[in-house]
């Protein structure tokens, strides 16, 4: 069992789902965004980019890739993330410009310096990617809060969190393209839903009256 | 199809003017109109319906479809006096017409005897300023009855021991259980608890113009498209609205309570949505804005008589706010529960509702239930178990073996 009781600030406990503290602000652009990143990915002709150039995007895509993988599901290049990503940054994460601008730089650098051959991130093997990303992440504070994790690298955090958003973001609103976000993480997009809901309570035998001792309970 | 409404003019001197349509304020509406007043009720949101409430998750959370706009009413906050607020969402309402209502868990268990007497049976509490109200669960028993069978309340009578004494059971039968209730009940029952089928104000049989929930997952914090959550704006403000006698007047913020010279309330000030400025001539006021905005209503209606802000002789008006707040527990399990489908709760304990603060070392106490609130992107951000990567093939894979196994506790 996780422990999780500071996760949610008490504050903002008005029965918004946890994630609001960091999208709140910008929704009207998120659903551009990923109504963009929709057509997209349909098209058949490469899209133009709003904020990226094309080597930008290439590099970009590929660190997306890393962080939600194409395996045997799909990962975040079949969700259109680049492009969703993409329309935010002329959008909702118009902020975050500099964030890209000077963070894909600083990145390539560091795969220079791990692997002195490789000229750029997206020339890298996977397993040479992961372990430049891996640079500017920090795992102390794996599995502990909502927010933004401070102590990672803002470049590879606003990355990951961009590429979570594009993928997961309810298909009905135009990203997660399919939704194949939601079929990876095994949410039906079906509409309204019938008991039995899952595997327990399959076999619930109906409600039994508790046993009559609740003053000996009462502390 | 709704009734001709009634349209007040601002200079007609109403009977009422209601600030607020949410829990309180649609009953208030509901309640005078039907008693023959002529009532206005003034609500800063907008008047949305069924139609409105869609299932895009993100629209709903991060556009603040349903609640209060930070970029519209920023908010600061401080941890002492002494610190300088800082811009930050501190307040999250519903901010339409139906209010928090509209969106709320809809969690409708009745106040214990305990809650109305706690300071005679505890104590003071150092730091605080704790009394008793000045009624008794047994004087308000009747009304709850009386608001479970008019706006619909789903739950089985009698099924926790510690509930207070009620003087009918409810108007229909529980919801039925999901996986996460099981679980719940099974675990607690082996720990010597007492679970119980949660009450909730969601509607398990159809009434008319209502349907019956659905099942469809998208509770807390959404707008219900079937009617079935029971909230003013399925209920009381419908019934208000068929009197005849009451105008629903959304897209009005009030920021000011008049008063004549004599101290009596003249009406109340508010910006439609043009911004233009108007007053509401009305007898009387009734202020029904949440614990937020009610107290901060009447210190901004401060005048010469009333230099502390209205209703304030004690001077606490605005202190002592206390939120909602507790802990939640992640847990995963080996099969699916698809918690994410049906409503957010089905069982609930109420063993450490009343506790003696001298064993526990705190005051106060309160329900356990097992909710479901995470939606997918948010599951993703912060609910997978500690440790776990945060991105790569093992997030991906944790994520997609946990969404539909993982159950909370709140």
């Amino acid at each position: 069992m996780i422990e999780n009781l500071s996760r949610r600030n008490f504050l903002s406990r008005g029965g918004a789902a946890v994630s609001a503290v960091w999208l709140s602000a910008h929704w009207t652009a998120i659903v551009a965004a990923a109504e963009h990143a929709h057509q997209a990915a349909k098209s058949s002709t490469p899209p133009k980019f709003q904020f990226f150039t094309s080597e930008q995007a290439v590099e970009i895509d590929a660190i997306t890739a890393r962080i939600i993988p194409s395996d045997e599901t799909p990962g975040a290049r079949e969700a259109g993330v680049l492009y969703f990503i993409d329309r935010a940054l002329t959008t909702f994460a118009v902020n975050d410009q500099e964030t890209y601008r000077e963070g894909l730089p600083g990145l390539q650098l560091r795969v220079r310096e791990l692997f002195p051959n490789i000229e750029k991130f997206s020339a890298a093997t996977p397993e040479q990617q992961d372990q430049v990303l891996h640079t500017f992440d920090d795992t102390a504070n794996y599995g502990r809060g909502f927010r933004l994790n401070a102590t990672a690298q803002p470049f590879f955090e606003t990355v990951r969190v961009h590429t979570i958003v594009g993928f997961l973001i309810d298909p009905d609103s135009g990203g997660n393209r399919d939704g194949v976000g939601w079929k990876v993480i095994g949410r039906d997009r079906q509409h309204t839903f019938q008991p039995p809901f899952g595997h327990y309570d399959k076999d619930y035998a109906g409600w039994q009256p508790n046993p009559p001792d609740a003053e000996k309970a009462k502390a | 199809m709704r009734p001709d409404l009634p349209k007040y003019k601002t200079s007609d001197e109403v009977d009422f003017v209601i600030v607020g349509s949410g829990a309180a304020g649609g009953i208030m509406a509901k309640e005078l109109s039907a008693n023959g007043f002529r009532v206005v009720v003034l609500e800063q949101g907008p008047y949305l319906t069924e139609s409105d409430f869609v299932h895009d998750e993100v629209k709903v959370l991060r556009e603040d479809l349903l609640t209060n706009k930070p970029k519209l009413q920023p908010t600061s906050f401080r941890k002492t006096p002494n610190e300088k607020a800082k811009p930050q969402r501190a307040l999250v309402y519903g901010r339409l017409v139906g209010g928090t209502s509209v969106h709320f868990t809809a969690n409708f268990w009745r106040f214990h005897e305990i809650d109305f007497v706690e300071r005679s049976k505890v104590g003071p509490v150092p730091g605080a300023d704790l009394r008793d109200w000045p009624i008794t669960y047994a004087d308000l028993e009747p009304y709850y009855t009386k608001v479970e069978w008019e706006i619909g309340v789903s739950g089985q009578a009698g099924a926790s021991p510690f509930d207070p004494p009620r003087s009918k059971p409810y108007p229909m039968p529980p919801l039925p259980v999901k996986s996460s209730g099981v679980i719940f009940e099974r675990a607690a029952r082996k720990l010597g608890w007492h679970p119980f089928p949660a009450p909730m104000a969601i509607l398990s049989q159809p009434r008319p113009g209502r349907s019956a929930c659905v099942n469809c997952g998208f509770c807390l914090a959404f707008g219900c498209e079937v009617g079935a959550k029971s909230s003013s704006l399925a209920t009381a403000i419908r019934m208000a609205e068929k009197t005849g006698r009451c105008e629903i007047r959304p897209n009005s913020y009030v920021h000011r309570i008049e008063m004549d010279d004599n101290g009596r309330v003249t009406g109340a000030v508010y910006f439609d949505e043009k911004r233009n400025t108007h007053l509401q001539k009305a007898k009387a006021v009734v202020v029904c804005a949440n614990g937020a905005e009610t107290p901060r209503l009447l210190l901004l209606s401060a005048n010469k008589q009333f230099p502390n802000g209205l209703a304030n002789s004690s001077g606490i008006v605005g202190k002592y706010l206390m939120l909602n707040s507790g802990g939640v527990t992640t847990a995963v399990f080996e099969h699916p529960l698809n918690d994410y489908k049906g409503f957010a709760v089905s069982r609930i304990l109420h063993d450490f509702y009343e506790l003696d603060p001298q064993k526990v070392g705190f005051y106060g106490g309160g329900g356990i239930d097992a909710r479901y609130d995470l939606t997918p992107i948010g599951f993703a951000m912060g609910a997978l178990p500690p440790g776990t990567p945060r991105w790569g093939k093992v997030f991906k894979d944790t994520l997609a073996s946990n969404f539909n196994r993982t159950m909370e506790l709140f």
